[in-house]
């Protein structure tokens, strides 16, 4: 029999959730993301773990602060407009320091929008989750096996920095079918949950776990600590891709679904004699700055490709000092460019160049 | 023809992601070819995105009649059934010459088939399962049964076939089809329903010569990227 297995890009999660030791799922149903919760409905029993659908998405967050609070993995999923309603429990988390995995499969928005696929939500993901100084780790699969991967060392991030970590995916990638084989997925070493309020069998001092700081000075300094954790996040847990971008003129910078998009659109290009390339972000937090200020002294212009109005331009220009052009590309509110859209507007560009 | 189907109703049932789709939009294909009148309703109350709409073109072109949800393909989240269904319920005289066939949406979307259910019993159906042995939750015989029997339970009706649509998508082998062949026996035996075919796409299905009841299908459905 094949190892591998034939799954939806939501199921992936969902089994590489369990593959984890994830026990608890608290979700909400929402288009384009729901299987994750049926998946979790059915195979969560089998091995001892627990589905709650709860009654709403913030409800199910503050399952999820709950469950982390006792050392537990948990997971929640839903799709943007029930993630927007998580904001306030994510930053509870932050606060909190507890390590979670939540996913994102992007729907189009702003409002109820639409249930086609969009990337809409990056400055949400990666800027804006919630208020507060604040920040969690944010990953973006490309692939129904990456949705596996990225999902495991979610946990094991999360586990290891004690914060939430996020799958951003998208509608096409949450639906689509392609075989995953989960043995490529890795494990890490993690850290004994020593914070856990698990009881403390008359053994040791009990553990708290709050976000509120009767004295301003006590927050600013859990605020600094926990942007030393960021500091080193940055350092040594930023993934990204390199895609022909040696010799590249033109390098795209893409996440995602979209990235998929433009691997095609690059190979119709370099037939046609354009040098292009492909720098696709995995984590969109950290984001991978230094590959990119490298590139920005060899390439000649950077093409930014999304399912948004844009919103990834300004790491862009941020990480590459401005050093180079930077424009976008992308259709938005659901709508999926094709190949042949990247692909014009990759020749335009180089029509500009020469 | 598709002897296996000797009713003029067909509904195409099976755990979501099983293939039900691509298998049902084959038949039509094939059967209207074949020189049937084939109508396909795309039933799916499940899926929000790849579905038999977006085949509707060349279904059409052939000489299918289509039948879908008024907002297939749309924003809305739950897919209306349009009345026009009923319409391809009518009694025909010789089955041989006409084929409906039903695109059920994965394993509790077969609830929308009981509202249907008193016309399919007076006309007669045939009503298969799909069944991918590489789907994680019907990756055994005693998984897939369980999703049989939930589908059975949703709708009210009886499964009468199984097609065994095992496959890997673009990674499938050979051998991979040849090592369904067991599971779907195991499950024809534990459910007390024949295995109809086995389908598999042309190119590895001209390697599967001494094969019995294969039946080729080309892959129609949607991919992306």
């Amino acid at each position: 029999m094949a190892k591998k297995v034939l799954m939806k890009g939501n199921e992936a999660i969902a089994e590489a959730a369990i593959k984890s030791g994830c026990l608890y799922f608290f979700g909400y149903p929402i288009t384009p993301q729901t299987e994750i919760s049926e998946y979790m409905a059915k195979r969560m029993p089998k091995v001892g773990g627990l589905c709650l659908q709860a009654e709403s998405e913030i409800s199910a967050i503050n399952m999820v602060m709950g469950a982390a609070a006792s050392g537990t993995r948990c997971l929640t999923s839903s799709s943007s407009p029930g993630v927007s309603l998580k904001s306030e429990g994510i930053s509870y988390i932050v606060g909190c320091d507890l390590p979670c995995v939540i996913v994102n499969v992007q729907r189009g928005g702003p409002g109820l929008g639409g249930i086609q696929p969009s990337q809409q939500d990056y400055y949400q993901a990666t800027k804006a989750n919630g208020h507060g100084d604040e920040q969690i780790i944010v990953l973006a699969p490309a692939s129904v096996q990456e949705m596996a991967q990225l999902t495991s060392e979610a946990f094991d991030l999360a586990d290891i920095y004690r914060m939430p970590a996020m799958i951003l995916a998208d509608g096409a990638l949450g639906q689509m079918m392609e075989p995953v084989d989960f043995e490529l997925t890795s494990k890490r070493e993690i850290p004994e949950k020593t914070w856990a309020t698990n009881g403390t069998e008359g053994k040791r001092p009990k553990n708290i776990i709050n976000s509120l700081y009767m004295n301003p000075n006590d927050l600013e300094d859990s605020i600094i600590a926990r942007y030393k954790r960021y500091d080193e996040v940055a350092e040594k847990e930023t993934k990204y891709e390199e895609y022909k971008c040696d010799d590249a003129d033109i390098v795209i910078v893409s996440y995602g679904i979209t990235a998929r998009i433009c691997k095609t659109a690059i190979a119709a290009a370099r037939a046609k004699g354009i040098k292009v390339g492909l720098l696709r972000p995995i984590t969109l937090w950290p984001y991978p700055k230094k590959p990119l200020l490298k590139l920005a002294d060899s390439a000649k212009h950077f093409l930014v490709v999304e399912l948004n109005m844009g919103q990834m331009v300004d790491d862009v220009k941020v990480a590459t000092e401005c050093k180079k052009p930077v424009s976008f590309f992308g259709r938005t509110g659901g709508v999926i460019p094709s190949p042949a859209d990247v692909l014009a507007e990759i020749e335009k560009i180089a029509g500009g160049l020469n | 023809m598709f002897e296996n189907c000797t009713h003029n109703i067909c509904i195409v049932t099976g755990h979501f992601g099983a293939g039900k789709t691509n298998f049902a939009v084959n038949l039509a294909l094939r059967e209207k070819l074949s020189g049937r009148e084939v109508t396909l309703v795309d039933l799916d109350i499940v899926n929000p995105y790849f579905r038999a709409a977006d085949n509707r073109a060349e279904l059409e072109a052939a000489g299918v009649r289509c039948i879908l949800p008024e907002f297939a393909n749309t924003n809305v989240d739950i897919p209306t059934l349009p009345p026009e269904i009923y319409s391809a319920l009518e009694v025909y005289e010789k089955p041989t010459d006409r084929l409906t066939i039903f695109d059920v949406g994965g394993d509790n979307g077969a609830v929308a088939l009981g509202m249907y259910r008193r016309f399919f019993e007076e006309y007669g159906y045939d009503m298969l399962c799909c069944v991918n042995c590489y789907r994680p939750l019907t990756a055994t015989a005693s998984d897939a049964l369980e999703s049989l029997r939930e589908i059975e339970d949703c709708s009210g009706m009886k499964i009468t076939g199984i097609v065994n649509t095992s496959n890997l998508g673009d990674e499938t082998t050979t051998e991979d089809i040849l090592d369904s062949l067991s599971f779907a026996d195991e499950l024809s035996e534990l459910a007390k329903v024949p295995v109809v075919c086995t389908a598999v796409m042309s190119e590895t299905a001209e390697k599967l010569s001494g094969v019995k009841n294969i039946y080729p299908i080309r892959q129609i459905t949607k991919r992306m990227y």
